[in-house]
């Protein structure tokens, strides 16, 4: 009835650690069946705290009514994580569930990815916003198919940290060997995918315990062999993926649409001493930086499908009131222009000179998400950053054995299959590679009868453009 | 190291970390990114609007999204008829202050009507589902943003940011599309609509920050005061007109606050001298139970309430 309040650790939260300054991280898990994974994801929450008292509750009696842990009792972590109904009475987990829990030094969002029921689904859209996925591995069965399916998956989309969590180490008797011979494997793997020395992504083995804990929060002192960070310090120290891109000089940033009030100010804004004639003529492009940094004085290329870009200069960067100097991804802002173009929703705003040509064919990797297949000569649409365009599919140009890594011929895909596939577009669109820009290189594949995604799409170079020879699989 | 495969990682300097958005701006960022797209794509939004604090501070979010514009669509408030009136003053005046319409889908005018009945247990949370559906199709909103988020609840958890709901308003949790990157597929066909929930990924600790940095009043009874309560359900229950102590419930007076403030009849105060919005952040930092188990009535009902209710059509 009373909230129990630990005033020593809200001390801790708010005052000696900076949290107003911590910063967010994304990650995702993905395993095979029966690998522990919920079971792993339970012990983060629950040893970072981040389960709070009725939930635990709820969870200690469902796992004394079903005999868990036998006369001994304990706790079902994998009760934490699962969410629907239908999920409690069959034990299995449905769908992508998100979890959230801080430490001291950052804010986790965790895209908890089901492994068994639609794996490429839930393993592209969980890893598709992830700054990084843990991989989990049964320490008794080492590398499976799912495993090198599952890395395959992620090194193309293009996760900057891969972790492969070696689970059940407690049931080989923390045998070092036994944890070698699988990191080796996962190393093997890895050479072949190029995960882990492409210079955008990295590869990391940590053997853990998610049943006792061991190495999860803390180090293990049953691993004494293992000298490397346990899984938590591992996540709270890698650096977020916009970190990693923020080398990049691209400034791109998709318009959402025009903030143009034309007299219908804000109330509370003039209330607060917002001069309206100075606003009278307000006009300014409002999205949200996908990529790179602008300040005002910038040149900027304004990119509209059919039209040559168009140069001009940054005048303002608005943020609610407040007039920025620059801004930077992820940064939602609303931005100024010297010349009075006509720019409007879809159209993009790039650092000068920095994108190439506007194309209507589109070549691409389709991770096909939907139970109805892909053929050829189908209508779809594509969204590209804000763009929506009618799309046709012209081919179909094999599918990926994500267990060899081999290209097969394919004429057409099905739930689950990642693909290459020419598309031709009803207009052009501003694509770059995802290799190198992994928010305009993105794209979803829609149906246009009932609306559905049909598909995740990844911008490839055209054939004949230079492109690296690891990433024309 | 050895564990390392490849170079061991560059780890996370302090400078380094400090030159990145703080979580609080991300997560501003991102909501603002959402509420944006669906005003672009959508014909008639609208915002669900109690005076609670999630819709407060998505109705913030909105005039941040837009400024120096108006914030571009109405405001829908489904009124249990139990409201505390303090709400009910926060929120007119809100709307008033922003110069939004406001539309109210009353739970009382269906009772009256006879098309819906009072339940056993006097709860009217789970009769708001109809007039909702009522007002989403007389006005012909396509789009309805709501101040859900993730953290709340396990069937929350599951739910994208964008959530299509059929003609009955129903949601099929196990037939959702996939939500990648920061693409967000709103299309939908004639009848259907999409719940919005641009701060799905916020925490309650969160919002309390937001609040708190960015100054968001709130109505006075997220902060403690003196109020005659009852025990019931293991909650404190305010004496009010819709909320009568029985012979042998005792009425006592407590500093009390309320964590979240939906109908009278169900929502139970939790003894607090957070008095403060610094006060409350400090508390809900601190606290170990969350939000919905312990004060909502209706949540308790079953493991499964609040997937149950989603499907139906519930916020």
């Amino acid at each position: 009835m009373t909230t129990d309040i630990d005033t020593a650790r809200a001390a801790a939260l708010l005052d000696e650690a900076p949290l107003a300054s911590a910063s967010l991280f994304r990650f995702a898990t993905a395993g095979s069946v029966d690998d522990g994974k919920s079971t792993l994801v339970g012990r983060l929450l629950h040893d970072s705290k981040a389960i709070l008292a009725d939930q635990l509750d709820a969870v200690a009696r469902t796992s004394a009514d079903r005999g868990f842990g036998g006369a001994a009792g304990g706790i079902d972590l994998a009760l934490l994580t699962d969410g629907l109904r239908a999920e409690r009475e069959q034990g299995i987990t449905i769908d992508v569930a998100y979890r959230y829990f801080a430490t001291d030094r950052r804010s986790f969002i965790l895209a908890d990815c089901p492994g068994h029921v639609q794996y490429t689904k839930n393993t592209v859209t969980g890893a598709s916003t992830a700054d990084a996925v843990v991989v989990l591995i049964d320490a008794r069965k080492g590398v499976l198919e799912q495993t090198r399916r599952h890395l395959s998956v992620l090194q193309l989309l293009r996760v900057a940290h891969v972790i492969v969590a070696v689970n059940k180490i407690d049931l080989v008797d923390f045998s070092e060997s036994v944890f070698r011979e699988i990191e080796a494997d996962v190393q093997k793997v890895g050479r072949e995918l190029g995960l882990g020395s492409d210079g955008i992504t990295d590869l990391l083995v940590v053997p853990v315990s998610a049943l006792d804990g061991d190495n999860v929060v803390e180090r293990s002192e049953r691993t004494p062999w293992y000298t490397g960070p346990a899984l938590l310090e591992v996540l709270e120290t890698l650096p977020a993926a916009d970190e990693l891109e923020s080398h990049l000089e691209s400034f791109r940033f998709p318009v959402q649409l025009v903030i143009r009030p034309q007299g219908a100010l804000a109330p509370d804004a003039v209330a607060g001493g917002l001069d309206v004639e100075e606003y009278r003529d307000y006009r300014a492009y409002a999205g949200q930086i996908t990529e790179g940094s602008v300040k005002v004085g910038d040149k900027v290329s304004v990119l509209t499908p059919g039209q040559d870009p168009r140069t001009t200069t940054v005048t303002g960067i608005d943020f609610a009131g407040a007039s920025l100097e620059e801004a930077s991804a992820p940064q939602s802002v609303a931005i100024r222009l010297a010349d009075e173009f006509d720019v409007a929703r879809g159209d993009t705003i790039a650092a000068a000179g920095t994108v190439r040509e506007s194309s209507a064919d589109l070549y691409a990797q389709l991770c096909w998400l939907s139970p109805k297949p892909l053929r050829e000569g189908a209508k779809v649409l594509v969204k590209h950053g804000t763009r929506t365009v009618q799309a046709l599919v012209r081919s179909v140009n094999g599918k990926l054995d994500l267990a060899t890594f081999n290209l097969e011929g394919a004429s057409s895909l099905e739930l689950n299959d990642i693909g290459h596939a020419q598309l031709r577009l009803a207009a052009p669109l501003p694509l770059e590679n995802y290799l190198h820009h992994r928010r305009t290189g993105a794209f979803l594949v829609i149906d246009p009868l009932d609306g559905n995604t049909l598909a995740a799409g990844l911008v490839k170079d055209h054939p004949g453009d230079h492109e690296d020879e690891r990433y024309s699989i | 190291m050895s564990t390392f495969i490849t170079e061991e990682p560059t780890l996370v300097t302090d400078a380094a970390e400090s030159t990145r958005l703080s979580s609080l701006d991300t997560l501003e960022s991102e909501a603002i990114h959402i509420i944006r797209e669906v005003v672009a794509e959508f014909e008639k939004p609208a915002l669900l609007f109690s005076g609670g604090k999630d819709s407060v501070v998505m109705l913030h979010l909105a005039t941040k999204a837009f400024w120096p514009g108006k914030v571009p669509f109405p405001v829908l408030h489904v009124d249990t008829g139990h409201n505390f009136p303090e709400v009910i003053d926060f929120r007119d005046r809100t709307v008033e202050r922003l110069g939004l319409k406001l539309v109210v889908g009353s739970v009382q005018e269906f009772i009256d009507r006879g098309e819906l009945a009072e339940r056993a247990d006097g709860t009217r949370n789970p009769l708001q589902t109809v007039p909702l559906l009522d007002a989403i199709q007389s006005n012909k909103f396509d789009a309805v943003f709501g101040g859900g988020r993730r953290d709340e609840d396990k069937a929350r958890a599951k739910e994208r940011i964008l959530s299509l709901r059929d003609e009955f308003g129903q949601w099929d949790p196990r037939n959702q599309r996939p939500e990648l990157w920061n693409l967000y597929n709103g299309r939908h066909t004639v009848g259907q609509h999409v719940r919005a929930f641009p701060i799905s990924n916020w925490t309650e600790l969160d919002v309390w920050r937001y609040i708190e940095r960015e100054n968001i009043e709130l109505p006075g009874l997220y902060y403690a005061h003196d109020r005659e309560v009852f025990a019931r359900d293991g909650m404190w229950r305010a004496v009010g007109e819709v909320s009568q102590p029985l012979p042998h419930e005792e009425v006592i007076t407590k500093t009390v606050r309320y964590r979240t403030v939906g109908d009278m009849s169900c929502t139970g105060a939790v003894e607090s001298a957070a008095a403060t919005v610094r006060d409350v952040v400090i508390e809900v930092a601190a606290s170990t139970i969350t939000e919905r188990g312990a004060t909502r009535a209706d949540d308790r009902i079953s493991e499964a309430a609040m997937e149950d209710r989603k499907k139906d059509g519930y916020f």
